[in-house]
């Protein structure tokens, strides 16, 4: 019971109350009650939840799409080139993985407003919105696990794949397929960053009902209204799905591993 | 032919997801943004009238919740339709700045101060609510504050001044900003036996009371009247004007005002129509 009463202290301002005396036994919560909530959630399939579900799943999936087809060329091209400025933009993209997900949901925030520059778009509080700031916080981790991966294969088979006459910019379909597997690890980490993520999506999605409402601002919503079971439940059905995911991703290379030795 | 396969495999992924996103943003074309305050949303407010104006007129109401300040600025800048806060002087303003047509009352409920069964401050049951606030003042109780330029925010803040309590001066560990929501300043109350002043329609609709109780409520001060007004088109272009006031005549009209009547929790009401009340 102490663990349930503790992660619903974590929405609070720390620095402000540490030294305060938190009384535990106010959360008339069992241990048992958010797992029922989550069973209730996930077997009684209400249209509701499925929706959030569904636009939780798309929009991530969306945006690590959207950051694979640009970041895994990226990172493969930064990996290769060589040009004046390269150490700064590595490090550069390094420190961007650790972009705070509620700056970035500001930034673009004032971009989408009416008032800001691409206003004229009317993307502020829609999914599009969330697609776009989820793309920027999974791009840095693509662009720089990808440049790293690539980097380190070029250097144990540049003689090779230059005898063959792959040098430079034409090498980077090859070196890609063969680091296929450690990229995929690169999306799933990218799609971890994503579907956990609540600030960019809350402040750019603004968390409508039915429209821009995704697990984790949901979760942040019903902790709000102190209904603690089910923030838990969704939160305990979301972390199910990464799990889900994760062991398809994980099936999915093992079969490929296995048809590529088999060719 | 293994590549070909994966790639194949890949494309109908991402086809999937695309199609997916799409339907997402093609389903409820006619729509307007109405920026609102936590209270309305946290209270189940919506969640009861807005099914009742689709049926009527087909508009979805996509409503964003943040404080009445905040909410405001929304409308400012403007990302929303229709904005419907409470905290009537700062309405005024918007709608004098030219960013607001016309402020129109809707309904209004009751702020109380609630605290802890154990009450440390010995205020509980006063029908006196800046006499409360001086006593925990000068006890140093606890007292949690949104500290988030919510309506509920500005309410607080006006009612310290009206108790004389120079904030400035006294502010110290017993006084806590959390700049938060309704619902997550009740949860630290809560957690730290603290006082905190809320608008009725939240607390009853909260569910993690615990050890907290109403320990004031009654005092004439303590009314919250809500108001809506339609973001101008004049200063935003893109401002869906008609379907905009389609939600404020439905809001303030009959059929919205009984909406709002009928919304309880447990047998209580929680918000009471006053559209007609003249200098509301």
């Amino acid at each position: 019971m102490r663990l349930y009463a503790k992660i619903t202290i974590l929405n609070f301002d720390h620095r402000k109350h540490t030294s305060d005396v938190v009384n535990w036994n106010l959360y008339n919560l069992d241990a048992a009650s958010p797992f029922r909530a989550a069973m209730q959630l996930i077997l009684g399939l209400d249209p509701q939840f499925l929706q959030i579900v569904g636009l939780s799943l798309s929009v991530t999936l969306t945006a690590v799409l959207i950051a694979a087809v640009i970041g895994l060329p990226l990172g493969a091209l930064l990996a290769l080139a060589r040009f004046p400025g390269r150490s700064a933009i590595i490090v550069l993209i390094n420190a961007l993985m650790g972009l705070p997900p509620v700056v970035a949901g500001l930034v673009i925030f004032l971009l989408l407003s009416r008032s800001g520059p691409l206003g004229a778009l009317g993307w502020l509080f829609t999914p599009k919105a969330m697609i776009v700031a989820q793309s920027i916080l999974v791009l840095p981790i693509v662009i720089a696990l990808t440049r790293q991966i690539i980097e380190d294969l070029w250097a144990e088979y540049c003689e090779h794949l230059t005898s063959l006459g792959q040098t430079g910019v034409r090498a980077i379909p090859t070196l890609l397929w063969d680091a296929r597997f450690s990229l995929a690890t690169v999306l799933l980490a990218g799609f971890g960053r994503a579907s956990a993520e609540v600030g960019a999506v809350l402040i750019v999605g603004g968390n409508i009902a039915g429209y821009t409402r995704v697990m984790t601002t949901s979760i942040a919503l019903e902790t709000s209204t102190g209904d603690l079971a089910l923030a838990l439940g969704l939160g305990i059905t979301l972390l199910a799905l990464t799990l889900a995911i994760n062991a398809i991703a994980f099936g999915a290379s093992r079969i490929g591993a296995r048809l590529a030795g088999a060719s | 032919m293994n590549a070909q396969f994966t790639r194949r495999l890949f494309i109908a992924a991402a086809l999937t997801v695309c199609t997916a996103a799409q339907a997402q943003t093609a389903q409820g074309t006619r729509f307007i943004v109405a920026s609102s305050t936590t209270s309305t949303q946290d209270s189940g407010l919506f969640g009861h009238i807005l099914p009742l104006f689709k049926a009527n007129t087909g508009i979805d109401v996509r409503v964003v919740s943040q404080g009445t300040g905040q909410a405001l600025d929304t409308g400012r800048r403007g990302d929303a339709d229709v904005v419907f806060v409470h905290a009537r002087s700062q309405e005024v303003t918007f709608v004098a700045q030219g960013f607001g047509v016309e402020r129109k009352p809707v309904m209004y409920n009751d702020f109380v101060l609630i605290g802890p069964k154990s009450d440390p401050a010995g205020v509980k049951g006063s029908k006196d609510i800046t006499n409360a606030l001086q006593t925990i003042q000068q006890k140093q109780s606890a007292f949690v504050s949104r500290g988030d330029r919510s309506g509920t925010h500005a309410a607080e803040l006006s009612l310290w001044k009206t108790a004389s309590v120079d904030l400035e001066k006294s502010k110290g560990s017993w006084y806590r900003e959390i700049g938060q929501g309704m619902g997550a300043a009740l949860n630290t109350a809560g957690a730290m036996n603290a006082y905190v002043l809320a608008d009725r329609g939240t607390w009853l609709s909260f569910k993690n009371r615990g050890e907290l109780d109403i320990a004031v409520e009654g005092d004439q001060r303590l009314f919250n009247q809500y108001g809506v007004i339609l973001v101008n088109p004049a200063k935003h272009a893109h401002v869906k004007k008609a379907d905009g006031q389609a939600f404020i005549d439905w809001l303030t009209g009959p059929e919205g005002q009984k909406a709002i009547a009928d919304y309880k929790i447990g047998g209580q009401q929680l918000f009471f129509p006053n559209a007609t009340q003249p200098g509301a």
